[in-house]
């Protein structure tokens, strides 16, 4: 695994001299260390500290992380985040699993508009989407005179602004935003699966469920365990579309979530030093949650 | 009879993955094409449902969002950040990502944790002391406070994705290309660079798409008429805000160069999106 992941070349040709490589490399590296490694160990370290991002920095140990223990908005936040994974990363998957297993395996015709289609969400600025979706979900909006048209008159609601549905209109987003993503992952997948695999389940008389349980998703593990990590990422980070669908997380704390706490805790309540605490978590989180799930990426492909 | 079966099952199940796949392409995209059709409508208009065309096409929409609302300020920002971050990224990222790929040296494997780390880490970890380096710098509140972070940021996943291409490259191929007395530099921008252009494509469209709508950074480090179109828009109050038909021309502006670049180039984005970030 090592030497795959890593440089194989062992010799390299008369034209190269090795220190060259450094020449290459250090331009970038150097934006790169001053803009983005030494910030990261920083947000380390003002994790530590008393300060307002004005004020001369205090050393306080861990009594940010004691705050932040007992900060019941932060733990509301984070419950949030992880009922977004459900809409941004489980339900994703399981809509995209649904709809592979339906299809033929058979190259469709017109299979690029569909995946050209199903992807411009993924591409769009959160903002736009979330825009467009606030206009959807207005009172007065497309949403609600649809249902009026339906005679469902009871379901008609500031969706947004509903202390209990808010949540779901966000996380309904969600899915809308991260289904084309799995599903052009697993039709990809599904057909470099090897055809013979069906037909064997074809003459064993496998039914449709016995083909996707024994065929379909076993060949599909490597594709939902990317699926799973590019989702879980974008569930964790949700911010420019919660700020714009809710206006920052209504109604009331309804829809706040981990990065629009970072936010406001670091540049509009001046608490920087408690905000990077919560950051370097939320960090940590994304960080080891991702590494595990490489890893378990890459232990499949060593056993196929 | 069993064939004639078969064949029937296979039609209606071909029948039935393309029904699937059109109501989904349909939820997929009326949402854009209702907020399109609604930045050409009069305000009076509103009232005859999301999907109906239009009476006349009102442009003027277009001209309150990019005048009245200054969404042709913004427009002027995301372009001179967006522009000198995908050249200067993608110029850094192809030298390390030869490096990486194609020349040993010591010390490699160290050095490309370190920037793969940067492929991972969330803006939210960097923002802060961001915030106040710039700030040092004296450069908050300029463009160069959300250039450099951002060419920064794509350098890591610049050099991941130049350094797998470079990998791939048959390296015999490179060096039989190589007459005498060339140097290093001249194989990489004279050899290898115009052997790379569709992988150098997939990058530069990525960058793009990731720097144009960028969104946090850009909230945090600059005000007023520095700020990007998705900022822009996400700010928008007063009037304008109101007026929903000025609102959707307004996210048309934003999308635009976005989905102009996608229809044209829809392979390198979906390849870089869905392999790129993860795999090899």
């Amino acid at each position: 695994m090592k030497t795959r992941f890593f440089n194989t070349r062992l010799d390299n040709p008369p034209y190269i001299r090795p220190y060259q490589a450094y020449l290459f490399i250090l331009p970038g590296l150097i934006i790169y260390a001053v803009f983005v490694l030494w910030p990261i160990l920083n947000t380390a370290r003002y994790s530590l500290y008393d300060w307002t991002g004005f004020s001369d920095p205090v050393y306080i140990g861990l009594d940010n992380y004691a705050e932040l223990w007992n900060d019941e908005d932060f733990w509301l936040a984070l419950q949030h985040n992880a009922f977004f994974v459900i809409f941004y990363s489980i339900l994703p998957i399981m809509l995209g699993l649904f709809l592979t297993a339906l299809m033929t395996r058979r190259p469709l015709r017109g299979m690029t508009l569909f995946r050209t289609g199903l992807f411009i969400p993924q591409v769009m600025s959160p903002v736009v989407v979330g825009i467009i979706w606030r206009w959807l979900f207005a009172y007065d909006g497309p949403i609600n005179e649809l249902l009026l048209a339906l005679g469902l008159d009871g379901w008609v609601r500031p969706w947004l602004g509903d202390f209990t549905w808010a949540r779901y209109a966000v996380g309904g987003v969600g899915v809308w935003v991260q289904y084309g993503l799995c599903m052009v992952l697993f039709i990809a997948g599904a057909q470099s699966i090897n055809a013979d695999l069906y037909d064997a389940a074809a003459v064993a008389g496998a039914n449709a469920w016995q083909e996707f349980r024994h065929v379909t998703f076993p060949g599909l593990r490597q594709q939902i365990l990317v699926a799973f990590v590019l989702t879980f990422i974008a569930a964790l980070r949700v911010f420019d579309l919660v700020f714009v669908l809710t206006r920052g997380g209504g109604p009331g704390k309804e829809t706040i979530v981990t990065s629009l706490l970072i936010y406001q805790e670091a540049f509009q309540y001046n608490r920087a030093g408690y905000g990077a605490a919560m950051a370097l978590v939320l960090t940590v989180i994304i960080v080891s949650v991702s590494a595990l799930v490489m890893r378990l990426q890459a232990r499949e492909e060593e056993t196929p | 009879m069993i064939r004639d079966r078969d064949y029937q099952r296979k039609q209606a199940r071909t029948g039935l993955t393309y029904l699937m796949l059109i109501v989904f392409l349909i939820g997929a995209l009326l949402p854009f094409a209702g907020i399109f059709l609604t930045a050409f409508k009069s305000s009076s208009e509103l009232a005859q449902g999301p999907f109906a065309l239009p009476e006349t096409w009102h442009f003027d929409n277009f001209q309150k969002a990019w005048d009245g609302a200054r969404f042709g300020t913004y427009f002027r920002s995301s372009v001179i950040v967006v522009v000198p971050v995908v050249i200067i990224a993608t110029i850094l990222s192809t030298m390390s990502g030869y490096a990486f790929g194609m020349i040993r040296f010591w010390g490699d494997n160290v050095l490309l944790l370190l920037i793969v780390l940067g492929l991972m880490v969330p803006s939210e970890a960097v923002i802060i002391p961001l915030w106040k380096l710039m700030g040092t710098l004296g450069l908050r509140n300029s463009y160069w406070a959300l250039i450099l972070p951002q060419v920064g940021l794509s350098f890591a996943f610049g050099t991941f994705w130049m350094r797998a291409h470079f990998k791939s490259m048959p390296t015999e191929l490179v060096d039989a290309a190589v007459v005498d007395g060339c140097n290093v530099w001249n194989v990489l921008w004279r050899v290898l660079f115009p052997l790379s252009r569709p992988a150098l494509l997939s990058l530069i469209v990525l960058l793009f798409m990731w720097t144009w709508n960028e969104f946090f950074l850009v909230l945090v480090m600059v005000t007023g008429d520095l700020r990007t179109l998705p900022v822009g828009l996400a700010l928008l109050r007063g009037r304008y805000a109101a007026d929903v038909p000025v609102m959707a021309a307004a996210a048309t502006i934003v999308s635009l160069p976005v989905i102009v670049l996608y229809f044209i180039f829809q392979r390198h984005f979906i390849r870089g999106m869905v392999s790129g970030a993860i795999k090899e």
